[in-house]
C-alpha cells in the first residue's frame, strides 16, 4: 500500500492528450477494479461452494455411495418409487410394507419435497443424457444443497452487513460440523434440503423487509413453500417470522415495507402451504400456527389506527380510539381463540411441541419422542464439538449487530437466540442453530479483521508519500479511528498500535484456521460413518468392516417368502423394507404408540405370551440385534428398557420395576428373573452360553456390557433360529407354526 | 417307480432290435462318468468298424431322453494319429432318424472322410449333463452331509451291436449308501466299475442306481446377465448379473451360526463359502456389489496370465437358498477387439468365469459403440439372438446391443464367440464436442444475461431513476478520476521540492510548476461541465453536496500547494537556510496535510457510495 497503489494512474500523462481520448482509458482502469474485486469475490465463493461439497464426500471415500442410517432408507425407497411409477402413483401410494397389518398411506404422511426434489434432478440429469443411477443422486442431493446453502448464507450475510461478512459466513457455513452432520453424502433426509430451504426463506423474507419489494415477499412464500414441502421444522419459520414483526411492531420500527412483506408472505405462504397434503389446514386449525394468524391481524389493527391516526389528525380523539379500538380487536381476537379452542377446531399444541417449549415434558409423557437419542437435551460438549470457536464468535457477533441495529439485524439477532434455544433442548436442533450461529460469527469476524486492518492500512497511509487509496475497499466507517490516526500523525504515532493490531490479526487467522482444521477432523471422524456398516481397528491395526446389517437384510430378501412379516423394534423397520424388501409391523415414522407398544409388549413378555402376540399379528421371523460379541452397544437389550416403557405405557401388565433390580438394569446373574426369561433376553442371547467372546472371560460373556450373562441355557420352544450374521449382531427367528392338535 | 419304468424301457428296446441298423458295429466302448462335482461328464471311447458293404459317413449316438433334457453339451472328436494328437473335432447334430425307439434322443456325428468298408476309427464322445445328480434325502438339517442319487445304464445304449464294453463311475469319495451290484457291479477305492460285458445286442439298456455322498454345493445361476461394453476410448467394460441358487438338499430346521463357525466339520458341508472367477489378464476396476450396496468380503491377486477374483457372497449359502450378486471388471481393448478389412471384431469368451457353475439361463449382451453399423456375430453352438438400443452416457441414438441367449451353460461353453461390425473413429470425438458445445452454450447464455436488458417496462419510474443513477455514478467516477488526477499533479509538485533541496536547480522546479499549472487549470475546466450535470441531476442531490466540498478542498489544497512552492523557491533564490526554510513553509505544510486527509477521506466516503 505504498503510493503507488495499483490503480491510481501512476504518472500524470502529458497534457497534450485531448480530454476525449483520455476518460474512457481511465474508465475502463477504474472499472478493472471494481471487476477484480468481483472476480476475488466470485472465485472465493466458488471455491466454498466446491469445499461445502468436497467435504461432505469423506464417506463416500472410506465407505461407499451409499445411503446412510434410518429415516434416509425411507426417503430412499419412496424416491426410488416416485422415479419409478411417476407422481400421480406416488401420491396415492398406499404401502402395504410397512405396519402390517395397518398399512400407511404414504402419500398423505411425508413431506415430499425432498423426493420431488432428488427426482426432478434425476431427470434432469437423464434429460440432459447422464445415464446416473437414482442412488448415486440421493446420496449426493444433501452436499449439493449444503453447497447451495452457502451462496444463500453470502447474500444473506450480505443483506445483514456487507459482502465481508457474507463471505465469511459463507465459507464458515461451509464447514461447520453442526451442519455437516445431517449433511454428509449419503444422508439424504429431509433436513438436507430444508436447512437450505430455512435459510433461504429467511434471506428472502429479510430482503423483502429490507426494500418491501412485493417481489421480494413473493419469493419468500414460495421459498416456504418449499421448506413446508421438505420439513416440519417449517413450524420454526411460521413462528419466528411472526415474532420478528411483534418485536419490530413493539421497538417502534413498524414500516410500510414490513406490512407488505408480512401480509404478502403469510398469505400467499398459508395458501401455498396447504396444497402440501401432510400439513393441509393446519395452518388455520392448528394451536401452534395461531401465532401468525393473530400476528397477521394485529397488523391490519396497526395499519388501520395509523390511518385513522392521520385522518383524524387529532391526538386526544386519537387516544380515546385507539383505547376503544384495542379493547375491542383483543377480545374479539381472544374470543375468537376461545371458541376456536372450545369447540376443537383448533386443535392444541402437539406433545413435539411442548417438549420443545419444556424440555422435561417429554420424559414424563411421551416416551416414544423420549427414547431417540437424538432428542436428548445437548450436552455442553456437542454445542464444543459441533460450533467450536463459534461458540465463542457468537456473542461477538451479537455485540457487533446490537451495535448497528437495523431490521435485519434485529431478525438475525432473533433467529440465533431462539435457535440456540432450541438447540439446547434437542440435540437434533443444533442443526437449525447452525446457520445463524454461522452468520452472527461470520459479523464478528468480518467486523474485527475489517477494524484490524484498517488499523494497519491507516498508518501506512501517514506516510508522507502517500496519496491516494486506490482499491475500493478502505471504508469510511472507521470515522473513529481516522480521527484517532489524524491525531496521531501531528503526534507521535503510538509505537505498538500497529504490532498489536497485527498481532490481532494473526491471532484471528490462527483461531479461523483450527477451526478448519476441527471442521475437518470432525467429518472425517464422527460424522461421516454410514452407521450401517460398522468398521473397527483390528488387531493388527488393520481397518475390520462389520457388514452385518446388510448381510442380514440380504438374506431376508433372498431366502424367506416374500410376503413375510418381520417383526423387530421400530428403528430398524425403514431399513428392513428397503434393504430387505419385507413387510415390518412398525418402523421409525412412529405414528401408532399403540402397535409399537404391543411390538414393545411382545419382546417383554414369556416366550409363550409373545407367541401369541405374534400369532395375532401375523409374524413369520423376529429380528433383533445384539452386540454381545463385538461389543456394538447400540443394541437392542441396551434399547430394551425403552420397549419396557413404551409398551408398559399402553399395557399395564408390563411393568418397568419387575425388569430391575433394586432400580438397576442387569443382565448378569443378578438380573431380574422377569428378565432372564422374556423374548428379548432369549432371542438376544440363544446359545449364546457357549462362546467365548474374549479370551480369559468365561463362555457367555456379553462385551457390549461387560458381564457373563446370567441366562446360559435358553431354549426356545416357539421359535427356531432361522439366520445369525457373521458378527452376531442380527440375529433371525423364525415363528415356528402351531403345533398340530393330535 | 425307477425300476419299473426302466424294465418297460427294457423291454420295449429289446422289440426294436431287430430293426437297428448294422452297417456299423462298435468293437469297443469304454465309458468313464465324473461324478465328483454337480456336473456329470461322460466319456465315451468308441471303437467303431464298418462291417456292411458301402462307405458310411455317420455314426448315431442314441441318449434316452430322460437323460437327454439334461444335455448341455455333446462334443465329438477323434485325435490325428497314434496316442495323443491333436484333436479333431467332428460335428454333432440332432437328428430323428425314422423307425427309431421314441425314448431315446439321437445325435448323428458326421464323419469328414467316410469311413471305409472294414476299416475302423476311434471316436471319443463327451456328453455332460447338467440337474442330473438328484439330492436324497432332499431335506437336510445343517450338520448331515449331502447324498444324491445317479441313474444311468450299465450298457452302453447304441443302435450298433456293440462287442465288448466296460464303464467306470468316478465318485467324489466318502460314503456310498448302496449302488446296483447287478450286473457286475465293483467298488474299488471311490470308483465303481462295471463290466467288461462282451456281445450286446443294439439297445441294450440294464439301469443302474448309485446313491453317495456329494458335498459339493450345487451352484446353479438361475439367470446370468452378462453385458460387455466397448468404448473405443480404450476399455472393454464387463458387468455380470448373478442370480445364484444351491439346488443341493434343501436346508431344515434353521441356520445356526455358532455350528457353522466353531464346529466346521459339521457345520453345513455342502454349503457354498466362496467362488473364485478367474477373470482374463490385466483386468482392472474390478467391484462386487449387489442390489444393496458393496460387498466388502473379497481378494484379488493375479499375474501376467490370469486375475483370480475370490469373492464369498453375504451370507454362506446352504442347499435352497440364494442370493444375487454383481462383479464387473474392465479390461483392455487391444486384448479383445481387433481390425480385418475394414471391419473391427470382437473376441471374448462367452460364459462366466467361474469353476464348476451351472447357468440355466444365460444372457450376452454385447453393447457396441454409439454409430456402430453392419452389426455380426459368431457363435460355435446355437443361440437364440436379437438387437437393443442402449441409452448410456450422452447418447443421442443409443449405442447397437446384440444380445445373445443360451439355456443350459457349463464352463465347455467357456469359449470365444465374434462380434463384427463397423465403425468410424471421428465418431468418437461426437461426445466430447457435444460437452463442450453445452458449455459454451451456457457460458453465452451467461454473456448475454449480463449484456441484455431484460426490464419488462422502459418507461416506468424505477427504471429511469435507474438509468440516471448509472449517468450520476458515471460522472461520479469521472470527477474522482480528476481529482486523483489533481493529487498526483500535486506530487509531482512535492517531488519537484524535494529535488529542489537536493539539486538546487531552481529553473527546472519553476518549469514544472509551470507544467503543473497549466494542468491543473486544464482539469479543472474538464470538471466543469461534469460539475454542471451533477448539480441539475435530481438524482445526484444526495452526493452533491459532498461531491462539492471535494472540489473545493482540492481548490484550496492546489492554492497553499502553490503558496508554499512560491515560497519554498523564493527561499532558494534568496539562499536562505534550511531551518528557515522549514519555519516558513511550516503552517502551510500543516494546512495542506490536513486538508490532505480530508480529501482522502471525502474521496473514499463517495467510493463507498
Amino acid at each position: 500500500m505504498g503510493a503507488k497503489a495499483g490503480s491510481s494512474p501512476p504518472v500524470v500523462p502529458p497534457p497534450a492528450s485531448s480530454a476525449t481520448s483520455f476518460f474512457p482509458s481511465i474508465n475502463g482502469l477504474k472499472l478493472k477494479t471494481k471487476q477484480q474485486e468481483l472476480l476475488i469475490r466470485v472465485s472465493i465463493l466458488a471455491l466454498v461452494y466446491v469445499l461445502a461439497f468436497a467435504i461432505r464426500l469423506f464417506s463416500v471415500l472410506r465407505y461407499e455411495s451409499m445411503i446412510h442410517e434410518f429415516d434416509p432408507y425411507f426417503n430412499y425407497r419412496t424416491t426410488l418409487f416416485l422415479t419409478e411409477k411417476g407422481f400421480y402413483e406416488f401420491w396415492n401410494w398406499f404401502d402395504f410394507e410397512s405396519w402390517y397389518p395397518l398399512g400407511r398411506i404414504i402419500g398423505g404422511t411425508l413431506y415430499p419435497g425432498l423426493m420431488v426434489t432428488a427426482a426432478l434432478i434425476y431427470w434432469t440429469l437423464r434429460f440432459l443424457r447422464f445415464a446416473v443411477h437414482i442412488r448415486e443422486v440421493c446420496v449426493l442431493t444433501a452436499p449439493f444443497f449444503a453447497s447451495n446453502t452457502t451462496i444463500v448464507a453470502y447474500f444473506f450475510g450480505k443483506e445483514i452487513w456487507d459482502s465481508g461478512a457474507g463471505l465469511v459466513a459463507a465459507a464458515l457455513i461451509a464447514i461447520c460440523p453442526g451442519y455437516i452432520s445431517r449433511s454428509v453424502a449419503g444422508s439424504y433426509d429431509n433436513e438436507g434440503v430444508a436447512i437450505f430451504a430455512l435459510l433461504l426463506t429467511f434471506y428472502l423474507f429479510v430482503k423483502a423487509v429490507n426494500t418491501g419489494s412485493l417481489a421480494w415477499a413473493l419469493a419468500s412464500a414460495f421459498g416456504y413453500f418449499y421448506m413446508v414441502s421438505a420439513w416440519g421444522g417449517y413450524v420454526f419459520i411460521i413462528n419466528l417470522v411472526p415474532l420478528y414483526v411483534l418485536v419490530l411492531l413493539v421497538t417502534g420500527r413498524y414500516s410500510m415495507r414490513l406490512y407488505i412483506a408480512y401480509n404478502c408472505m403469510y398469505v400467499l405462504g398459508m395458501l401455498l402451504a396447504m396444497q402440501i397434503r401432510f400439513v393441509g389446514f393446519q395452518h388455520v386449525q392448528s394451536g401452534e400456527h395461531m401465532a401468525a394468524m393473530g400476528v397477521f391481524f394485529l397488523l391490519q389493527v396497526f395499519y388501520f389506527l395509523d390511518w385513522v391516526k392521520f385522518t383524524l389528525n387529532d391526538p386526544k380523539l386519537f387516544y380515546s380510539f385507539l383505547r376503544i379500538a384495542l379493547t375491542c380487536a383483543i377480545s374479539v381476537g381472544s374470543l375468537a381463540l376461545g371458541v376456536g379452542m372450545a369447540t376443537g377446531y383448533i386443535s392444541p399444541w402437539t406433545g413435539r411441541f411442548y417438549s420443545l417449549l419444556d424440555p422435561t415434558y417429554a420424559k414424563d409423557h411421551i416416551p416414544i419422542i423420549a427414547s431417540v437419542s437424538e432428542h436428548q437435551p445437548t450436552a455442553w460438549s456437542s454445542f464444543m464439538f459441533d460450533f467450536h470457536i463459534l461458540l465463542f464468535l457468537f456473542p461477538a457477533g451479537l455485540y457487533f449487530c446490537f451495535k448497528r441495529l437495523s431490521d435485519a439485524t434485529i431478525f438475525i439477532v432473533m433467529y440465533g437466540l431462539t435457535s440456540m434455544y432450541f438447540a439446547g433442548v434437542m440435540v437434533r436442533l443444533i442443526l437449525v442453530a447452525a446457520p445463524a450461529v454461522c452468520l452472527i460469527s461470520s459479523i464478528a469476524v468480518s467486523a474485527t479483521l475489517k477494524n484490524l486492518t484498517m488499523l494497519i492500512r491507516a498508518k501506512n497511509n501517514a506516510t508522507p508519500m502517500g496519496s491516494s487509496k486506490g482499491t475500493a475497499s478502505l471504508k469510511a466507517s472507521a470515522k473513529l479511528i481516522f480521527m484517532h490516526f489524524q491525531a496521531s500523525s501531528f503526534d507521535q504515532p503510538l509505537p505498538y498500535q500497529r504490532n498489536v493490531a497485527i498481532a490481532l490479526l494473526l491471532g484471528a487467522f490462527y483461531l479461523l484456521s483450527r477451526y478448519a482444521i476441527h471442521c475437518t477432523w470432525v467429518t472425517s471422524e464422527a460424522y461421516s460413518s454410514p452407521s450401517i456398516v460398522l468398521a473397527a481397528r483390528g488387531a493388527h491395526g488393520g481397518r475390520v468392516i462389520f457388514d452385518d446389517y446388510r448381510e442380514a437384510y440380504f438374506w431376508l430378501r433372498k431366502n424367506t417368502p416374500a410376503d413375510a412379516k418381520i417383526m423387530s423394534w421400530w428403528d430398524y423397520g425403514y431399513q428392513i423394507t428397503a434393504m430387505g424388501n419385507r413387510t415390518v409391523i412398525v418402523d421409525n415414522n412412529t405414528w401408532n404408540n399403540t402397535h409399537i407398544a404391543t411390538v414393545g409388549r411382545a419382546m417383554s413378555s414369556y416366550e409363550d405370551e409373545a407367541y401369541d402376540i405374534m400369532k395375532s399379528l401375523d409374524v413369520d421371523y423376529v429380528l433383533v440385534v445384539f452386540g454381545g460379541v463385538t461389543g456394538y452397544s447400540s443394541d437392542d437389550i441396551n434399547k430394551f428398557l425403552w420397549m419396557v416403557r413404551i409398551g408398559g405405557g399402553v399395557f399395564s401388565v408390563i411393568k418397568e420395576p419387575e425388569y430391575l433390580v433394586n432400580g438397576e438394569y442387569r443382565v448378569d446373574k443378578g438380573a431380574a428373573p422377569k428378565m432372564l426369561n422374556c423374548l428379548m433376553y432369549k432371542l438376544c442371547y440363544y446359545r449364546f452360553g457357549e462362546v467365548t467372546t474374549e479370551y480369559g472371560k468365561p463362555p457367555g460373556y456379553d462385551r457390549a456390557r461387560g458381564v457373563e450373562i446370567g441366562n446360559k441355557d435358553v431354549k426356545l420352544e416357539y421359535l427356531e433360529e432361522a439366520f445369525t450374521t457373521s458378527n452376531w449382531i442380527i440375529r433371525i427367528y423364525k415363528v415356528k407354526p402351531p403345533k398340530n392338535r393330535w | 417307480m425307477r425300476k419299473v419304468f426302466a424294465c418297460a424301457l427294457f423291454l420295449l428296446l429289446a422289440t426294436w432290435m431287430t430293426t437297428a441298423r448294422s452297417d456299423l458295429v462298435i468293437s469297443k466302448v469304454d465309458r468313464r462318468i465324473d461324478l465328483t462335482s454337480h456336473i456329470v461328464r461322460v466319456l465315451s471311447t468308441l471303437k467303431v468298424e464298418n462291417a456292411g458293404r458301402v462307405v458310411v459317413s455317420e455314426i448315431l449316438l442314441a441318449i434316452p431322453n430322460m437323460q437327454a433334457k439334461n444335455l448341455a453339451n455333446l462334443k465329438a472328436f477323434y485325435n490325428e494319429g497314434k496316442g495323443k494328437g491333436s484333436a479333431i473335432n467332428l460335428p454333432v447334430a440332432e437328428v430323428h432318424p425314422e423307425g427309431m425307439p421314441r425314448e431315446l434322443s439321437f445325435y448323428s456325428i458326421s464323419l469328414h472322410e467316410g469311413l471305409e468298408k472294414g476299416k475302423s476309427l476311434t471316436v471319443n464322445v463327451l456328453s455332460i449333463f447338467t440337474h442330473s445328480l438328484q439330492p436324497f434325502p432332499e431335506e437336510i438339517s445343517q450338520s448331515d452331509v449331502q447324498l444324491v442319487v445317479y441313474q444311468d445304464s450299465a450298457y452302453y445304449v447304441s443302435p450298433y451291436e456293440v462287442k465288448s464294453q466296460s464303464l467306470n463311475v468316478l465318485l467324489p469319495g466318502g460314503r456310498v449308501e448302496s449302488y446296483t451290484k447287478h450286473p457286475s457291479g465293483k467298488l474299488v477305492d471311490s470308483e465303481i466299475k462295471y463290466g467288461p460285458y462282451e456281445k450286446l445286442p443294439p439297445f441294450s439298456y440294464s439301469p443302474i442306481v448309485l446313491h453317495f455322498e456329494n458335498n459339493n454345493p450345487f451352484v446353479v445361476a438361475q439367470e446370468l446377465v452378462r453385458e460387455i461394453e466397448v468404448s473405443h476410448w480404450g476399455s472393454i467394460q464387463i458387468t455380470e448379473h448373478y442370480n445364484l441358487a444351491h439346488k443341493g438338499a434343501t436346508n431344515k430346521g434353521g441356520f445356526s451360526r455358532l455350528d457353522y463357525q466353531s464346529r466346521s466339520y459339521m457345520g453345513g458341508r455342502s454349503s457354498l463359502r466362496q467362488l473364485i472367477a478367474r477373470l482374463p489378464p490385466r483386468a482392472h476396476s474390478i467391484y462386487y456389489r449387489d442390489d444393496i450396496g458393496n460387498i466388502s468380503t473379497s481378494h484379488l491377486w493375479g499375474d501376467s496370465r490370469k486375475t483370480q477374483l475370490e469373492i464369498e457372497p453375504r451370507f454362506p449359502i446352504f442347499g435352497g437358498w440364494r442370493t444375487s450378486f454383481t462383479i464387473g471388471y474392465s479390461l483392455p481393448l487391444q486384448d479383445f477387439l481387433f481390425v480385418s478389412e475394414g471391419n473391427r471384431f470382437l473376441n471374448i469368451t462367452f460364459g462366466c468365469p467361474m469353476d464348476e457353475v451351472v447357468i440355466d439361463d444365460l444372457i450376452v449382451k454385447v453393447v457396441l459403440p454409439e454409430g456402430s453399423k453392419e452389426v455380426s456375430v459368431s457363435v460355435p453352438f446355437h443361440t437364440k439372438q436379437w438387437h437393443e438400443t442402449k441409452y448410456s452416457h450422452l447418447d443421442i441414438i443409443g449405442r447397437p446391443v446384440v444380445a445373445l441367449e443360451k439355456n443350459n451353460v457349463v464352463p465347455e461353453h467357456n469359449t470365444y464367440f465374434q462380434v463384427h461390425y463397423k465403425f468410424n473413429n471421428l465418431s468418437l470425438l461426437w461426445e466430447p464436442l457435444m460437452l463442450i458445445s453445452g458449455f459454451l452454450l451456457l457460458f453465452v447464455a451467461c454473456i448475454a444475461y449480463m449484456h441484455a436488458d431484460l426490464s419488462i417496462s422502459k418507461s416506468s419510474a424505477s427504471y429511469i431513476a435507474k438509468l440516471q443513477w448509472d449517468e450520476v455514478q458515471a460522472t461520479v467516477q469521472q470527477v474522482q478520476n480528476v481529482i486523483r488526477r489533481c493529487l498526483s499533479a500535486h506530487e509531482k509538485l512535492e517531488t519537484s521540492l524535494q529535488d529542489l533541496s537536493r539539486t538546487g536547480d531552481v529553473h527546472s522546479c519553476k518549469a514544472t510548476r509551470k507544467i503543473a499549472d497549466g494542468l491543473l487549470k486544464e482539469l479543472s475546466k474538464e470538471l466543469k461541465p461534469l460539475m454542471g450535470f451533477l448539480q441539475s441531476s435530481p438524482q445526484a442531490a444526495q452526493i452533491w453536496p459532498k461531491v462539492e466540498e471535494l472540489v473545493a478542498k482540492e481548490k484550496e489544497m492546489q492554492e497553499k500547494l502553490m503558496q508554499k512552492h512560491v515560497a519554498v523557491v523564493d527561499c532558494f533564490e534568496k539562499k536562505y537556510s534550511g531551518r528557515e526554510i522549514e519555519n516558513r513553509v511550516a503552517p502551510y505544510q500543516q494546512k495542506l496535510s490536513a486538508l490532505k486527509q480530508e480529501v482522502d477521506d471525502l474521496l473514499d466516503y463517495i467510493d463507498e457510495i
